[in-house]
């Protein structure tokens, strides 16, 4: 489509061709859009689609015994009845949060801080600090979980070898309550480079006089910093956490990585993974696409939640 | 990183008013807390590249930042593994995260541009769509497009993995912030006088406006295709099509049961984290990164 476009010879007469040229611009938006509304209606919109009208369906055996054929047939809400009242998935939900509130704010809180301390003037050795931090973002979670769980592992951590030698046996990274935190950190080190290049940059933006002023009426730099540049960076801090959040709904290699390492995470550790268990191993589809319209629907409404908490915080404080 | 230098503020930053200087003490600690952040993130890399030098008996017994005498032995056995199948995984992550980053970069500027410079029936409902796709999280999306991929036949080729991660909402949310900032609406206008056809004004004017921006959206889209473990995971059955991560993760499943394989996997995995940490360093300079933090005006 495009091609005939850039074809086509420049135009000469300009007046005689306006009409034409008219409708060429009214087309053109939608031929340079053609490409990424194709690939969102096939790759995003019909899956989605798919996936709600398989949630609604199930499989019965029909004619009975062995000649029995698998058919679908409607099924209502029978699905997110089941997933609902899951309490594995429960329990799932619940390692999901606990993992989400030690990582999203461990995540945010480091990242603005090494943001601010970055701005700081008198900082030194500030471009291998940064260029260090951010080194983790270019490691997949997979490798991240790969590196942290050998560190974790009693035969090959540095951290236990070191509590061996002194007397007191191995770190239980990979035990029950450790692993919360384990698995968090992971996401940690993964994530705090990239938020905090943002809030970098977006303190970068403000311009200095704001400083001045302010320094001028007698604020310190740590006055300055909590009430000038974090108000100001505020849009950054929301966007870097709604992705963070949407980033730990979507827990899923971490876990899986450890899993060979330890016996504490199950195959339904969290809900990502017992979405894979149903689709691929118990081969129970509607379940499994029931359950990812709830994850969907649900990663939509906290986002959204933390969208109209933020607008509401920064109006008021305006007003 | 002059992409950040470039940011509007005043170069010479003047230093504190007199008198008002602090102590010694005070200046030194953020610099301490910084390095402690950087030494945080720099253990796990500098554990798995001397990890990797170990000979098997050795990553049990000593001291983990002691070097080994292994490494020779651990290269040669990585790269022999299953008929040099570490090899092809390298460059399976490499042609999924290029080939994906250049047309995902390719559709989103394309797309960008039009959000941002036409105005046209539709415009809204279509960016405000596209923008939810932000939210769906793309992996709540791999099990239906694995069914229909597998429905046309295509579930377990590279094309699998390829064309779902070509679309990215948010590629296209920064593009169009982007071209709305960086290509004035006047020069346009004034190609159309010129004659220009629209194809030739975004091809010759727009496009080159636009690429520290493209730039920005290839790289989050190279490391995001590049790190991709479960769309991979999910589609591919075939050993000799996985990227690096998928890869790795059987390496060390199968590990659990021999720690031979334990050797392999931190190998292989040192020498994956090389070129994307080359490749970002290089590409630092190019970010536009204020895109992200709202700097730019849309």
């Amino acid at each position: 489509m495009s091609t005939s476009l850039a074809t086509r010879p420049p135009v000469t007469g300009v007046r005689r061709q306006q009409p034409r040229r008219r409708r060429r611009r009214t087309i053109a938006p939608y031929v340079f859009l053609a490409p990424a509304l194709v690939l969102f209606v096939v790759f995003m919109l019909v899956p989605i689609l798919y996936a709600a009208y398989l949630s609604f369906q199930t499989y019965k055996l029909e004619g009975g015994g062995i000649l029995g054929t698998r058919v679908q047939v409607f099924a209502g809400l029978e699905n997110y009845i089941a997933v609902l009242t899951d309490p594995e998935l429960g329990a799932g939900f619940g390692r999901l949060a606990v993992y989400g509130i030690i990582s999203v704010p461990l995540t945010l809180g480091l990242a603005l801080l090494f943001a601010l301390l970055l701005d700081v003037q008198t900082v030194k050795a500030k471009r291998f600090s940064r260029i260090a931090i951010f080194i983790p973002y270019a490691v997949p979670g997979v490798v991240a979980a790969l590196l942290w769980g050998f560190m974790y592992l009693p035969g090959t951590s540095p951290f236990s070898y070191l509590t061996k030698a002194l007397g007191w046996g191995t770190i239980p990274f990979l035990d029950d309550p450790a692993i919360f935190g384990s698995i968090a950190n992971i996401a940690v080190w993964g994530g705090v480079g990239f938020n905090m290049i943002i809030i970098y940059t977006a303190l970068r933006g403000i311009p200095t006089e704001i400083y001045e002023a302010a320094r001028i009426d007698g604020a310190n730099e740590w006055q300055i910093a909590l009430r000038i540049k974090v108000p100001l960076v505020v849009p950054a801090l929301v966007l870097t956490g709604i992705f963070s959040l949407i980033g730990a709904l979507q827990l899923y290699s971490e876990p899986m990585t450890l899993k060979p390492m330890t016996n504490e995470i199950s195959q339904s550790w969290v809900p990502l993974m017992t979405i894979y268990k149903m689709a691929f191993i118990t081969d129970d589809l509607p379940g499994a696409a029931a359950l990812s319209v709830v994850l969907a629907v649900g990663t939509v409404l906290v986002s959204a939640l933390v969208l109209w908490i933020t607008n509401r915080k920064s109006t008021g404080a305006v007003s | 990183m002059t992409a950040i230098a470039r940011a509007p503020r005043s170069s010479v930053r003047p230093s504190s008013a007199p008198g008002s200087r602090p102590s010694l003490r005070a200046r030194l600690i953020p610099t301490i807390i910084l390095l402690i952040g950087a030494a945080y993130c720099l253990v796990p890399v500098a554990w798995v590249f001397s990890a990797m030098t170990k000979s098997r008996s050795e990553l049990f017994t000593t001291f983990s930042f002691v070097p080994g005498t292994g490494l020779w032995e651990n290269l040669s056995a990585l790269f022999s593994y299953g008929g040099g199948q570490y090899g092809m995984w390298a460059l399976n992550s490499l042609l999924y995260a290029g080939v994906g980053g250049v047309l995902s970069t390719l559709v989103s500027a394309m797309a960008g541009y039009a959000l941002a410079k036409y105005e046209f029936r539709g415009r809204n409902l279509i960016f405000f769509t596209i923008l939810g796709g932000v939210l769906i999280p793309g992996i709540t999306l791999a099990i239906p497009q694995y069914l229909l991929l597998s429905q046309l036949g295509l579930a377990g080729g590279y094309l699998s993995v390829l064309l779902p991660l070509i679309i990215s909402p948010f590629g296209i949310y920064l593009s169009r912030v982007y071209a709305a900032s960086a290509i004035p609406s006047d020069i346009m206008e004034a190609s159309r006088i010129d004659g220009a056809s629209e194809w030739r004004i975004f091809r010759s004017m727009a496009l080159p406006m636009m690429v520290p921006g493209m730039v920005t959206v290839f790289m989050l889209q190279f490391v995001g295709i590049w790190n991709n473990f479960l769309l991979p995971y999910v589609m591919l059955s075939d050993q000799e099509s996985y990227p690096l991560t998928v890869g790795l993760y059987t390496l060390l499943s199968k590990g659990s049961g021999t720690p031979a394989l334990y050797g392999l996997a931190i190998t292989g995995a040192a020498i994956s984290i090389v070129p994307l940490v080359l490749l970002m360093l290089f590409l630092q300079r190019f970010w536009r990164l204020d895109l992200l933090s709202g700097g730019l005006k849309g």
